[in-house]
């Protein structure tokens, strides 16, 4: 053991080194971008409350009937009940799952549809990028949930929240694919991408050795931007009632809440708990994705948040 | 060129709009006939007067006597009519009659609270990255813009529980209190600014974070820029620097976008009319969906779609005179 300074020892010391060095740099970028922190803190509490809280409260108490009803926060209740009995600590944890999930599989379905749209309209240009562009161009101008409403109310029987995602993610691709394209276009024309292509660098070369990683940063942002707009739109639609009527989710507890008339019942637990989440959820994903676009784009550096 | 170009964008998004309310109920397994026509036989136990009218205007449009490519051809003529058929719920109203009855309600709180949140939003996001501006503007618009990320319709629900049901200032729904008559008064034009309140507040309060955000991107662009070292090498005071020569040059992308914020807006202004009440679209389209009253439904998505459409129209119109450089390109 005392034979530490053989080569391969001197090896993981210098690679800790490197690693520690690493770290320091990014505490030190972090201090310097301060929303992107409180906004990953902020989805991190919400994540460990969404799937920590599974283990210890059952999926049946965030069902009608499964407790008494209007209860007062409590012991035994430390969020209250609504009207029809459901825990609304059970609906706090199976709701913001439920709209977790709905948001990142629409937003990740939104961002892959939208960088292929987005890189092929950039990439080659003329009447791909014509025909790409149009049609986003006009979709864009019509406001998303008019649209989800009109094939919510076409879709007969009970929707499940994974339906619910896929119908959002039909149109949640018309903001990435115009923020990648964009991209693209200003990536294509700049130095290192024409030094390569000099060098003789085949195209799809200049696609995944240039171009795609210099992408990441936006696609992350993307990303995020889409999944924040995707739980708009899904909360949006179950608080119009038009979600999945037997899963507990955060929107359906507000359309209760505005049909049953909570304030005037004085039963404020109700609506305070989706409430609470649905902001903390909304003011997370902005911070973060402030917190990207600042990580993308330092030129533009940003001040107070 | 502009211009013509909108217009084209607009008689695509009317198309767009037609097919898919030619194609949703065919695609669907639901018979919008079938289920009014047992929903109103059990309500009235038996025939209703003037169905029959009814019933031959849900078959005219569904009717399998015409061949498709005519169906196809029908429907489009009849959004370009703005010819909706019949409501099922405020049966026998036509639903263009709803309809234009719900949209001033709409146009007037959106009208104002958007021209609002600009006026106020603009100057408040450029004052971030200008090195005079007074300290506060850096406490105030940070939570501006945190307000922006949450929907409008729970900043309503917030201020509902605060003002109306706690405080009791302000109503806490509805266009106008149950009692009056609308008409040309200053009473009833009181009453109906009081209950205006709350949801013009709860969209204001929500978006004039959006406008602070995308000018202070334009402002720190502009600052850049060398016609601003020029202007205070000239010696010009900070006032006219920030008007005159920032705002000026940074505030005309923000109509661009306007452009691509008017459809998020008119969104959360139909979940905030929900929440309160309120006598507008997004009420209406809320009551059509409760009953699924489909041609409802589409009549007031059409309608705001066709509002959306045509406000970004008169955007292109007034584009050129506020930017001096789009003036330029259109003549030369």
């Amino acid at each position: 053991m005392a034979e530490t300074y053989n080569q391969d020892n001197q090896k993981i010391v210098q690679d800790w080194g490197t690693s520690a060095r690493r770290w320091r740099t990014l505490a030190a970028y972090l201090r310097r971008n301060p929303s992107l922190i409180v906004g990953t803190v902020l989805l991190f509490i919400l994540a460990m409350i969404a799937i920590g809280g599974q283990f210890f409260i059952d999926y049946s108490d965030a069902q009608p009937l499964s407790n008494r009803p209007s209860r007062p926060p409590s012991e035994q209740y430390p969020l209250g009940t609504d009207k029809f009995g459901r825990n609304l600590l059970a609906i706090l944890v199976y709701g913001t799952y439920l709209t977790g999930k709905v948001g990142l599989i629409a937003g990740a379905l939104g961002v892959i549809i939208g960088a292929i749209l987005g890189f092929l309209a950039g990439f080659y240009r003329g009447w791909v990028d014509t025909v790409i562009s149009l049609v986003t161009d006009v979709l864009l101008t019509i406001p998303p949930l008019l649209v989800l409403v009109v094939i919510a109310t076409n879709i007969s029987g009970k929707l499940d929240t994974n339906q619910m995602a896929i119908i959002i993610s039909l149109l949640a691709w018309r903001q990435p694919t115009r923020q990648i394209r964009a991209q693209v276009l200003i990536m294509r024309e700049a130095g290192y991408v024409k030094t390569a292509r000099l060098g003789g660098t085949s195209r799809m070369g200049i696609v995944f050795k240039e171009l795609m990683p210099n992408l990441i940063p936006y696609l992350m942002a993307s990303f995020v931007l889409t999944v924040a707009t995707a739980m708009l739109a899904s909360v949006g639609l179950e608080a119009l009632g038009l979600g999945p009527q037997n899963e507990p989710t955060l929107g359906m507890t507000i359309y209760w809440v505005m049909l049953e008339g909570a304030f005037s019942t004085g039963l404020w637990w109700w609506w305070a708990t989706p409430l609470i989440a649905l902001i903390i959820l909304f003011v997370g994903l902005y911070l973060v994705s402030v917190g990207l676009d600042e990580l993308a784009n330092p030129r533009t550096r940003r001040r107070g948040i | 060129m502009r211009i013509l170009r909108r217009v084209l964008l607009m008689v695509f998004i009317i198309w767009i709009a037609a097919s898919i309310n030619f194609l949703m109920p065919r695609l669907s397994d639901r018979n919008p006939v079938e289920e009014v026509i047992a929903a109103s036989m059990g309500e009235s136990g038996g025939t209703m007067e003037g169905f029959e009218e009814a019933v031959a205007d849900f078959e005219r449009r569904f009717g399998m006597d015409q061949p498709v490519w005519k169906q196809y051809l029908n429907s489009i003529y009849d959004a370009l009519t703005f010819d909706l058929g019949m409501s099922i719920s405020y049966f026998p109203d036509r639903v263009s009659t709803l309809v234009l009855q719900a949209a001033p309600w709409t146009l007037g709180i959106m009208l104002t609270t958007t021209l609002l949140a600009f006026v106020i939003g603009t100057p408040l996001g450029a004052l971030t990255v200008w090195d005079r501006a007074p300290r506060w503007i850096n406490v105030i618009v940070p939570i501006v813009m945190i307000l922006a990320a949450i929907p409008f319709y729970l900043i309503g629900l917030i201020l509902i529980y605060v003002f109306a049901s706690r405080l009791n200032w302000l109503p806490t729904g509805k266009g106008y209190s149950s009692g009056m008559i609308p008409e040309w008064s200053w009473d009833f034009a009181g009453n109906v600014m009081t209950h205006a309140l709350l949801p013009g507040l709860s969209i204001l309060l929500a978006s004039v974070g959006i406008w602070a955000l995308s000018m202070r991107g334009m402002m720190v662009t502009v600052q850049g820029e060398d016609y601003m070292v020029f202007a205070k090498a000239k010696g010009l005071s900070g006032k006219r620097r920030f008007w005159r020569y920032g705002v000026r040059n940074a505030v005309a992308p923000q109509i661009t976008a306007l452009v691509l914020t008017l459809a998020n807006v008119v969104t959360g202004a139909v979940l905030v009319e929900r929440v309160f009440a309120y006598p507008g679209l997004g009420n209406l389209l809320y009551q059509a969906i409760l009953v699924n009253d489909y041609y409802l439904i589409f009549g007031c998505v059409y309608m705001l779609v066709l509002t959306v459409g045509i406000s970004l129209m008169f955007l292109d119109l007034v584009y050129p005179l506020i930017d001096p450089r789009i003036r330029a390109d259109a003549n030369g």
